[in-house]
């Protein structure tokens, strides 16, 4: 019996996560403007994936799973996001 | 002074609700979230009072509906907790995809189900509809006959439900109103003897989300080949679950003097040429009737399942092997098959039964609530016997519509 996981059920650890990068769907990456960004994390609230990283700075999208739905974009009150086409 | 709620180290009259919520006391839960339905809720409402007089040290959570208590005990689980909660009927199905993420997740909960007929039509009545059901949704499922066994199985259901070989939800179901509101003889262990028979899981590993060393759980999986382990391994702890049940219930049996024979329990089989098949509470009526018939001359006995899911698939065949005839009583049915839940998962061994098959005949009795009478019974055995001199017997008799 050929196993790829070393735990009994759906579990893996961050380090080496088994599970799909949801990033590889997406249509569209959010792009975050630095110097319009207001740190408020409205984004990492919204975020439906759960996906917004808090970092010293301000809010950067985890694009391994970012799926491109836009919904930071729309939520943002400083309009510092925008989305842009993903070349295929 | 002492607390007249308190019953633990007593023997007591209680009902089934109540006697399943000393199970749960008995078992420390760290995490109970309820939400009320008929004919469940004075079980919860028991462990709230135990919580509410000092005697329970848990988290009481009531949240909107049965998906998100059921939702609230698949987090407390990941971080490692014990959970409890409690459901019939319709709050089963409310509760449906939480069901199946927590069997999928391999999150040792355990939950009472006070079995009522499922819609439609409409019926709070007692029936075994609604567990039975969900008996492909990989909890393990364990059928009650009275109240001590309620209270006995929930603190069994930890043991197994926690084994680090196992690590699957288990279901404790009793039929709601003959078990949950009928009041009967309860030995109500001591906590210590409790804490004695629970204590090898704490030396058990188990999967455990921490801030420390936090862990994925429940993602998308893909590639199919990861999917179809992760299938696989929940299968294999089913099939391990079923001797681990056998040996929890020895190990029980030792500590308590009571035991259930594990997966499936037989009465005065060993000489038997006949045999009937029960499930939940009509067991106890059916062995006062194979008593009877015994004094008749009639070599009867009774097999009563206890464990309905992983199937006790190779005890039924050691117990069914050389049987002239088998006569089955379901308080379910299976559209499409015209017949009850326990009536086909038998018909699949008859092949694997050891020398020629016995007659198999289903009798369906005690829907929507009606009395599964010491009368009825005698019918099914009757026309089982019929049967095994070769009369001519419908497969499936639906018995009070006779």
């Amino acid at each position: 019996m050929k196993f790829i996981s070393k735990f009994e059920g759906p579990w893996s650890t961050p380090k080496e996560p088994l599970d799909v990068k949801t990033g590889e769907w997406r249509a569209q990456r959010p792009v975050v403007k630095d110097k319009k960004c207001r740190q408020c994390g409205w984004c990492f609230i919204y975020c439906p994936a759960g996906c917004i990283r808090e970092t010293e700075g301000n809010f950067v999208p985890d694009l391994d799973y970012c799926k491109g739905c836009g919904v930071c974009s729309y939520v943002c009150p400083a309009k510092a996001i925008t989305l842009v086409r993903e070349e295929f | 002074m002492s607390n007249l709620l308190d019953a633990r180290g007593q023997v007591r009259v209680l009902d089934g609700n109540r006697a399943g919520a000393f199970g749960v006391l008995l078992s420390r839960p760290d995490v109970i979230a309820s939400y009320p339905i008929t004919p469940q809720t004075p079980l919860l409402e028991t462990i709230y009072k135990f919580e509410a007089d000092g005697l329970l040290d848990a988290s009481m959570i009531e949240p909107e509906g049965e998906n998100s208590a059921m939702g609230i005990l698949i987090g407390a689980c990941a971080v490692g907790g014990r959970t409890f909660t409690a459901t019939s009927s319709q709050g089963l199905s409310f509760m449906n995809d939480a069901y199946l993420l927590a069997a999928g997740n391999r999150f040792p909960i355990v939950m009472a189900i006070a079995m009522r007929e499922q819609v439609s039509p409409h019926g709070v009545f007692a029936g075994q509809q609604d567990a039975v059901l969900v008996k492909d949704h990989g909890w393990i499922q364990l059928y009650m006959e009275s109240c001590q066994e309620i209270l006995d199985s929930l603190i069994m259901a930890y043991r197994l439900a926690e084994d680090s070989d196992i690590l699957l939800p288990v279901n404790v179901c009793y039929e709601g109103y003959y078990l949950s509101h009928h009041s009967q003889r309860v030995e109500v262990p001591r906590q210590e003897d409790a804490d004695d028979f629970l204590l090898p899981l704490k030396s058990m590993k188990r999967l455990k989300w921490t801030l420390d060393d936090p862990m994925v759980f429940s993602s998308y999986t893909f590639p199919p080949e990861l999917f179809t382990e992760y299938r696989y391994k929940m299968c294999a702890a089913h099939q391990r679950a079923k001797g681990k049940l056998d040996e929890i219930d020895r190990d029980f049996r030792a500590k308590f003097g009571r035991g259930y024979g594990g997966q499936i329990e037989e009465y005065r089989t060993e000489d038997a040429e006949f045999v009937i098949v029960t499930m939940g509470s009509a067991t106890g009526t059916a062995r006062v009737v194979v008593d009877r018939k015994r004094e008749q001359g009639v070599k009867l006995g009774l097999i009563k399942i206890r464990m309905f899911r992983p199937s006790p698939r190779e005890r039924l065949i050691q117990a069914l092997s050389g049987k002239k005839a088998v006569g089955v009583i379901d308080r379910s049915v299976c559209y499409g098959w015209n017949c009850g839940h326990n009536y086909i998962e038998i018909k699949t061994l008859l092949s694997d039964l050891q020398g020629p098959p016995p007659k198999l005949l289903d009798f369906i009795a005690g829907l929507g609530g009606g009395d599964i009478t010491s009368d009825l019974i005698e019918r099914a055995i009757d026309g089982t016997l019929a049967a095994a001199q070769g009369k001519d017997q419908p497969a499936v008799t639906w018995l009070s519509l006779e």
